[in-house]
Formats: structure tokens, sequence, C-alpha cells
């Protein structure tokens, strides 16, 4: 235990005498936070919009006019037929198109229900996901008894469930997606930081040879392993309060959820991080070296994280993959907590699969670190 | 000096793929003897020192250090032995005094043993303008000399020294051999390689280790007699040269 002390007090000392370290840990990141948060966002506006009126009643002109007003949508054109419209939609002219059948007006006063068609471009899916929910908040907004189906149409064969299913608009009524952005950017953070940190110190005491006259010691792995991470711990929850401080002051992002069981997941999630850096650090013998496969690492984790593209819209195997990936999980829980006001039973399945991780990777590291080559 | 043998090599042996670094050297060294590893570069000195510390396995053969086992017994060895590495390896962002009390710590010595060591440090050293410098910004020879006096920190039986005195300067050499007298003098056995054939006659024993294996093994007196030259140069040439 107390040589522990000894490890932890000489890396604090190492850290706070490296003045060109702490802006980097702390100042950097908080930049990024601020920029990405408001250019990572999904905000979609000039949607290019057309549709087909086949009905030209007062209610299908009220409903198109209802588009035309919204800041969100540039009525561009009416198509005589869907074939027109859709080889428009194929050369990029338009995003979306409406289509509005005959007898709508009277279908909809007789039946109290009238079918829309609804086509998306989902080139890019992310976007085709809020337009389809500008479109039914209009739709619904015009009148609750239209029913919007969206067509299928080329690349949109699996849309459907994609837009179903991005979550972020059945929290954030508001759908301002800097709020949605700043927890999950702010979780890339913490994971970059922490793991860069981790990775890279151990492996520098490689290069500089001082790990070598460490192993010479009687100190005991465990005891290494422990002191060199816990301030690298600490660091990665600092980070956290710096970032949720600036949530709430700059984006005044809401903290519905417990700070206590943010920190509490977010005590476990970095060990999984930890541990991963101490790993790929007994791999590699030099910091260029953890650099390149703390990178290789990071970009697979962030991309399959669900962060910028959803999950549900990825590959079957894919999605298999994004189950072993504790960014993924940690998105969640940070969205769920702070956006949701998740509580710990909404959060276990995270918590339970996160802590998995901790013990399978930080045993992975304690057992892979030789004293002895 | 007594008759006790705190290190025992017997065909220790290390390869790397197909290449033969350490070639089966049996030796043994003698408690409080001050032991000349030597050879030229890229002999294996570094590499079979490493082994007697126990942060390498041997591929064949075996060793005993302080009466433990290199393979087996590793972490106990490493109790009872200094090492001062051939890379400088203290840390260049902290100062002495951190520096010592790091090491100290690590190796388990209470807060006031490493006050009073630091204290014993300064006086001996001379110490007290830099102790809260940064070591990176001392002289080499400073460091050199801090360095050895850290691996001495927690009194073991037995020091390693792997080219304590590459690049410094002739009085600091000579300083750096009146430290080693010394620790030699409390019991200290002290095993340590150098390139430099002035030091090797300082010391009680050597022995020069050519591609790999022990060429030679003996005071430098006797081996003199045994070349029939005039200084351990010329010993050193003469195997060197094959
Ligand atoms: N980890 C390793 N893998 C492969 N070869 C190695 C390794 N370590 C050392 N060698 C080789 O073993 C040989 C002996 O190296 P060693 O460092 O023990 O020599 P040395 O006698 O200490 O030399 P010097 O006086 O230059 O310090 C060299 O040819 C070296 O390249
Ligand atoms: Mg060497």
């Amino acid at each position: 235990m107390k040589t522990i002390g000894y490890i932890i007090q000489k890396e604090f000392r190492q850290i706070f005498r490296n003045k060109a370290m702490l802006p980097i840990i702390f100042i950097m990141p908080l930049f990024q936070l601020i920029i990405l948060s408001n250019a990572a966002t999904f905000d979609v506006k000039n949607i290019k919009f057309s549709y087909i009126d086949h009905d030209h009643s007062a209610m299908s002109r009220a409903l198109i006019e209802k588009f035309n007003t919204s800041s969100y949508f540039n009525v561009i054109t009416d198509f005589p037929s869907a074939a027109l419209a859709n080889s428009a939609m194929l050369s990029g002219e338009v995003d979306v198109i409406l289509e509005i059948p005959q007898h709508f007006e009277r279908d909809l006063a007789k039946d109290k229900y009238a079918p829309l068609g609804i086509t998306i471009n989902a080139i890019d899916g992310a976007a085709a996901g809020i337009e389809n929910v500008y479109i039914s908040q209009i739709i619904q907004g015009f009148n609750r008894n239209i029913r919007p189906e969206l067509m299928q149409q080329g690349q949109a064969s699996n849309l459907m469930k994609s837009i179903n299913t991005i979550p972020l608009f059945w929290y954030n009524e508001t759908l301002n997606y800097k709020t949605f952005m700043v927890p999950g950017i702010l979780v890339l953070l913490v994971t970059m930081i922490t793991l860069f940190l981790s990775g890279m110190n151990i492996v520098r005491e490689k290069e500089i040879g001082t790990l070598e006259q460490i192993n010479v010691t009687p100190i005991k792995k465990s005891q290494f392993i422990i002191g060199k991470l816990f301030p690298f711990w600490v660091i990665g929850l600092a980070l956290l309060s710096v970032g949720l401080i600036i949530a709430k002051l700059i984006f005044d992002v809401p903290m519905l959820g417990s700070l206590v069981l943010m920190y509490g997941y977010t005590s476990v999630y970095i060990l999984v991080i930890l541990g991963i850096g101490l790993f790929i650090s007994n791999f590699t013998d030099t910091q260029q070296q953890a650099m390149f496969i703390s990178w290789f690492f990071i970009v697979i984790f962030i991309l399959m994280s669900g962060l910028f593209t959803p999950i549900e819209s990825m590959p079957k195997w894919a999605q298999t993959i994004t189950d072993f990936n504790p960014i993924k999980y940690f998105v969640q829980v940070m969205r769920m907590v702070m956006l949701k006001g998740s509580s710990l039973t909404d959060i276990m399945p995270q918590l339970l699969k996160t802590l998995a991780f901790a013990v399978i990777m930080n045993g992975l590291a304690v057992w892979s670190y030789r004293k002895t080559s | 000096m007594t008759n006790e043998l705190v290190i025992q090599a017997e065909n220790l042996t290390k390869t790397f793929g197909s290449f033969t670094a350490v070639d089966a050297i049996s030796f043994s060294v003698r408690k409080g003897e001050i032991f000349g590893f030597l050879g030229a570069n890229g002999a294996g000195k570094t590499t079979a020192m490493k082994m007697l510390i126990g942060i390498s396995t041997p591929s064949a053969g075996k060793a005993t250090v302080a009466g433990f086992d290199v393979s087996s017994e590793a972490e106990k060895i490493k109790k009872n032995i200094g090492y001062m590495s051939q890379k400088f390896a203290l840390y260049d962002d902290l100062t002495v005094k951190q520096n010592i009390t790091f090491f100290g710590g690590i190796y388990g010595l209470s807060r006031a043993q490493i006050k009073l060591k630091t204290a014993e440090l300064v006086e001996e050293l001379d110490l007290k303008e830099v102790v809260n410098q940064l070591v990176g910004a001392l002289p080499l020879g400073w460091k050199q000399k801090i360095s050895f006096s850290v691996s001495l920190l927690h009194n073991p039986k037995i020091v390693f020294l792997d080219e304590p005195t590459g690049g410094v300067d002739p009085i600091t050499r000579r300083q750096f051999w009146e430290m080693i007298y010394k620790a030699a003098n409390n019991g200290t056995t002290v095993f340590v390689t150098t390139h430099y054939m002035d030091e090797a006659e300082y010391c009680d024993r050597v022995s020069i280790m050519v591609n790999g294996k022990i060429e030679a093994l003996d005071s430098p007196k006797n081996l003199k007699t045994q070349f029939g030259v005039e200084n351990m140069n010329d010993v050193f040439l003469k195997l060197a040269r094959g």
C-alpha cells in the first residue's frame, strides 16, 4: 500500500512538472468539446422538398403550405408523376418527396384516417432520420389522423428501421442536437485522453530505460500497475467534471439523472480504458507504436459507438461487434442519465457489461505485464 | 573478503533466435569482491548481467545470486541487489530528492529512513546546491554518482554496475571508484563492467568475455603474468584479437 503511494506521488509530480502536458490534458479537450459539439450537429436545414399532389384539394394545399412555411424545408417543385419525382431524387435534386393520394381530403373526413406517401433520400442515413422526424412532426401538427407511410426507394431499403430507432427525439423534445451531441463528445474526450495517456506512459518508461530500473526492484506487478494507473483514473474523472460543467454552462445540457450514478459508472468505465492502454503498452516498445495502435482502436470504437451513425442502421455483423465496444455503452449511459434521468436499474445492463470488460481487460493487462523478458 | 560465494553461474546461456549472445559462461564471485566484467562491445556483458539480476530468463544453464536461483526466485534476488543500468535510469523530470524518495519508497524504506539517507547523501556527495534541482539538468558525472548512490539505498548485498563511468571525466571516474571501494569495504559485492582498462586494474578479479564466452578469469596481476604483458590493456588486446 505504501509502495503504491510512492508511485502515485511520483506520477503526479511528473504530470504537474510537465508544463506542456497539463494544457493538453485539460484545455485542448475543452476546445474539442466546444468545436465538435457545434460542428457535429445533425441539424438539417434547407431540405429540398417536392410533392406530388393527386388530390388538389384545399386540405392538400394547406398541408403543402405547412411545409412551405417551415424553416427546415424549401419547397422546390411539384411533380406530375412519381416516376419523374423519383428520377429527380436519383439525380440529387430533391431530398424528400411527399405523395398525396387521390381522395386524401375525402378519406380523412370520412374515415378519420388517410395515408400519405413519403420518400426520403437516405444516402445520408443520419440526415434522413432527422428529415423523417421533421416531416412527421409537421404532419402530426397538421392533422393527427394522417398516417405517413414511408416509401421504399433505392438505398432507402433499410431506412424504416433506422428512422424509427433513432432515439434522440424521444428524450430531446426541443430537437436540440447540441444537447444530444455534448454528452457523446464528452465520452470521446474522457476516452481518448485516458487511453493515450495510459498507453503512452508505460511505454515512455520503457523507452527511457526507467522501466528496467523498476523491474529490478522487488515491487509487485499489481502495486506498480495500480500506482501507475490511479493518476490517470483521477484525471479521467476530473475531465468528466470539467466537461459536465462546460455542458451545463455553455450548452445548457440538462442533468436529469443522478451525478453519483454518472460518476460511479464513469469510474468503472475508465478502468476498462486504462486496462486497454496498459495492455497496448505491454505489447509495444515505442510511444509511436503505442500511439498508432491506440488510434486504431479509438477510431473503430468511435465509429461503431452509435455516436455519429445509429447502430441500428449497421449490418448485423457490425452490430454484433458493437456489443464489445465499451464506448457504445458509455455513450448510452451518458445520454440516458443526462437526458432521460435514467436510474441505476435502467443502466444496469450497461454497467454489468462495462464491469465485465474492466475485469477482463485489467486481468489481461496484469497478466501480460512482464518484469522478466 | 570471505570465501562465501554470492554469485555462481554454470553454463549460463542466452540466445536470441539463432544468435547466442551469452555462450555457456561459468564463474563465481565471492562476497565483498570487486569483480570486473570486461569485453568488447557486443560481447554479451549486459545480456549476462540482465540474467543475473532477474529481468531476463536464461535460455540454458543456471545461476544463483545471493543464494537464489535466477530463473525461479528472481523476485527474491531483487530484494538483495542494486543495479545501475548502462542506460542512465533516474527520472530526468524529477529532482534529486524526489528520485531518492521514489526509489527508496519502492524498495520499502520508511519515510524516516528515506530522510536520513537523503541527508547522508547530500553530505557525502556534496549535493546541497543541487538536491532540489531536476536530475536532467545535472552534468553526467553527477548523475552517475547519484545513480550509484540510489542503487545502494536499500543496502543491497550485491550491486551490479553496467559501465557506470561511461563518458565521464577522469577526475569523476576516480571519485566514482572511491565510492566503489567504500561500498566494497562495507561488505557489498561489486559486479562491474567497464571499457576502461585502468579501471580493470582496480578490480580484485576480472573476467574477459569474447563473443559470448569467458576467455580469461583471474586477478589483474595473474592475467598480466599469464599473457606476459605490462598492463591490462595488452591483455585485453591479445584476447580480443584472438
Ligand atoms: N533483445 C535482444 N534481441 C536480440 N539480440 C540482442 C538483444 N539484446 C542483445 N542482443 C545482442 O546480443 C549481443 C550482446 O549484447 P550486449 O548488450 O550484451 O553486449 P555488451 O557486451 O553489453 O556490449 P556493450 O559493451 O556495447 O554494452 C549483441 O550482439 C546484441 O546485438
Ligand atoms: Mg552493455
